[in-house]
C-alpha cells in the first residue's frame, strides 16, 4: 500500500467537507439534537427511575457512544456514495489504486468525518448535562475503537451492496444501523431480549460495548475481557467485511457495473 | 504490437456484447473505434481499461497480459476522458487536477497543473467548482485530467460529443498537437465522423458486438463507394448482414 495515494484518495473527501460550509454544519447538527434529545430523557429517567439513579446521564453516555457507531458507518457510506453522485465511479477505478488503498483510505477519513460531528456535540453535553463521556476513562478509546471498526464495517457492508445492486441500495445504507439497534443492546440489558435473541445479539460486538459501558458506570469496575472480546468480534465482522467488498468488486467487474454507475 | 486485442468477448446474461475480436495497435498511433450505439464500443473500452472482465480472450498491453500483469503498473501508462464519466462537482479544478495528479503520482503537480491548465485555457477556472462548469469547460477539464499522468495510451469516449463546433474544434486541434508532441497512442470512440477522419490513422468498425470492418479511413470509404466516412458509416450501419 502507497500512502500517497491513501492521501490523495482522503484529500478528495477533506477538500469537499471543507469547501462547505453548510456540510459541516450538517455534519455537527443531527449529534446535537440527539444530545439535547437523549439528554433530557436522560435527566427524565435519572429523577424517576431507581435503576438509573446510581449514576446520572447512562442513557446519554449511550446515546453519545451509538451516535459514534451510527455517523462512522454513515461517513463511510456517504463518501462511497459520493463517488456515485458524483459520476466519478470510473475515473476512480482506472486510477493506478489498489482496492486495499481505496479502502484505507475510506477508513481513516471517516474518523475525520465523525469526529466534526461528534466532539461539539460530546463537548456540548458536559455544560448542559453534566454528563462527559470522559469519565468511563482509558476503556473509552477502546470501547470507541470497537465501535469504530464496526462502524467502518457496516459502511463496507453498505458499499457492497452498492457495488453490486448500484445505486438503489442507497436506502439500505440508511436502513442498516437501524437493523440492528434492538439487538445492540444500547439503553437496555441484554436480559431484557428473548434467549433465542440474546444469543444473536452476544454475536455482534455492540452487545458488549454497551454492557461494558454500564458496567463502568455503574458498578465503577472495568472488565478489560469484555473490551477485548467485543474488539476482536469487530475485527472479525471487519475482516469479512473486506473480503465482501473484494468480492462485490470483483463481480461488478464480471457484470460490467463499474463503468457509467452513476445517479 | 503495443495493443493486441485477442478473440475478446464479453457476455452479459443473454447478451453478447463483444464477440470474439481481435485488433492490434501499434505505438504513436490514433485508432477510431466505431459502430451504432449499443455494438459493443464502451464495452471494449471498458475491459481494456480494466473496468470490466472479458469473459475470454486477452488484452495485451506493452506486452503485459492485462489480465494477469500487476494492473497499477498498466494503469499509470494509460487514462481516459469521456463526458458522461465527470470529475466531483464540489470539488474546484484545481482540487480535481491535484487530487487526479497525487493519485497518478504526478511529480512537479503545481508546475503540470499550471502547464495543462494554460494549454487548455483553464486557468481562470481553477479555483471555480467543476460542477459550475459549462458542457466545454467541463469537458477540457475531463481532458486535463486524462493528460495529468502524460499518458502513452489515453482512451477517449466521444470526447466532443455536445460541444459547439468552435469548442469541439479546439479540443480536436489539442488532441492532434499533443499527439505528435508526446507521441501517445490514442484509442477513439466516437459518433463524429469528421472528427474520426481528421484524427485517426485507421478505424475499426463495430456492429452487434463484432467487427465488420477496419482500415484507413481512405480504404473504407473506397472499399464501400461512398463519397465520406458518414456516409460509408450509414451503409454499414444499416446493412442487415456483416460485411
Amino acid at each position: 500500500m502507497r500512502f500517497d495515494k491513501i492521501y490523495a484518495l482522503s484529500l478528495r473527501h477533506i477538500y469537499l467537507i471543507c469547501s462547505s460550509f453548510p456540510r459541516i454544519i450538517d455534519l455537527i447538527y443531527w449529534p446535537t439534537v440527539q444530545i439535547f434529545l437523549w439528554g433530557f430523557i436522560s435527566k427524565f429517567f435519572t429523577l424517576n427511575s431507581t435503576y438509573y439513579s446510581n449514576t446520572v446521564g447512562i442513557i446519554l453516555t449511550a446515546a453519545i457512544l451509538y451516535d459514534f457507531l451510527f455517523r462512522a458507518s454513515i461517513s463511510f457510506n456517504m463518501m462511497f456514495l459520493e463517488e456515485i453522485w458524483s459520476r466519478n465511479f470510473t475515473n476512480l477505478f482506472i486510477a493506478p489504486i489498489k482496492i486495499s488503498e481505496i479502502i484505507t483510505s475510506l477508513t481513516l477519513t471517516t474518523i475525520f468525518r465523525t469526529l466534526i460531528g461528534l466532539v461539539p456535540a460530546t463537548i456540548l453535553a458536559i455544560p448542559l448535562f453534566g454528563v462527559s463521556i470522559f469519565k468511563l476513562g482509558i476503556p473509552l478509546l477502546f470501547l470507541l475503537l470497537s465501535l469504530y471498526i464496526f462502524g467502518v464495517t457496516l459502511g463496507l457492508l453498505v458499499a457492497s451492496g452498492l457495488l453490486r445492486f448500484g445505486p438503489a441500495f442507497e436506502s439500505v445504507a440508511w436502513a442498516s444501523l437501524f437493523f440492528l439497534a434492538p439487538l445492540g443492546c444500547i439503553y437496555y440489558p441484554i436480559e431484557i431480549l428473548p434467549n433465542a435473541l440474546q444469543l444473536i445479539a452476544k454475536a455482534l460486538p455492540l452487545v458488549h460495548i454497551f454492557e461494558e459501558m454500564r458496567n463502568i458506570l455503574l458498578n465503577n469496575s472495568v472488565n478489560w475481557f469484555q473490551i477485548i472480546k467485543s474488539i476482536s468480534i469487530s475485527i472479525i465482522y471487519f475482516v469479512f467485511g473486506v473480503i465482501v467488498f473484494y468480492l462485490s468488486y470483483f463481480g461488478a467487474k464480471v457484470r460490467g457495473t463499474l463503468i457509467n454507475m452513476g445517479e | 504490437m503495443f495493443i493486441q486485442v485477442e478473440n475478446l468477448t464479453k457476455k452479459f446474461k443473454n447478451s453478447l456484447a463483444v464477440n470474439k475480436i481481435n485488433f492490434s495497435i501499434e505505438k504513436n498511433k490514433t485508432v477510431g473505434l466505431l459502430g451504432p450505439n449499443g455494438c459493443g464500443k464502451t464495452t471494449t473500452i471498458g475491459m481494456m481499461l480494466g473496468l470490466i472482465k472479458p469473459s475470454a480472450g486477452t488484452i495485451i498491453i506493452d506486452n503485459k497480459n492485462l489480465e494477469k500483469t500487476d494492473r497499477i503498473s498498466l494503469l499509470n501508462k494509460m487514462n481516459f476522458a469521456s463526458p458522461y464519466v465527470e470529475l466531483p462537482k464540489r470539488l474546484t479544478v484545481k482540487q480535481n487536477l491535484e487530487v487526479y495528479g497525487r493519485l497518478y503520482g504526478v511529480k512537479n503537480l503545481d508546475d503540470k497543473i499550471k502547464e495543462i491548465s494554460e494549454e487548455l485555457n483553464l486557468k481562470i477556472f481553477l479555483s471555480k467548482k467543476t460542477g459550475e462548469l459549462s458542457s466545454g469547460q467541463k469537458n477540457r477539464v475531463s481532458l486535463a485530467k486524462s493528460l495529468i499522468n502524460e499518458p502513452e495510451i489515453l482512451f477517449l469516449d466521444e470526447p466532443t460529443a455536445s460541444l459547439d463546433p468552435d469548442i469541439g474544434d479546439y479540443i480536436r486541434s489539442y488532441i492532434q498537437s499533443y499527439k505528435t508532441k508526446k507521441k501517445i497512442t490514442i484509442f477513439l470512440a466516437s459518433h463524429n465522423m469528421a472528427e474520426v477522419e481528421r484524427l485517426c490513422d485507421s478505424i475499426i468498425m463495430m456492429k452487434n458486438g463484432k467487427i465488420i470492418d477496419r482500415g484507413t479511413c481512405e480504404e473504407i470509404i473506397k472499399k464501400h463507394g461512398r463519397n465520406n466516412l458518414e456516409e460509408t458509416f450509414l451503409k454499414l450501419a444499416r446493412s442487415k448482414d456483416e460485411v
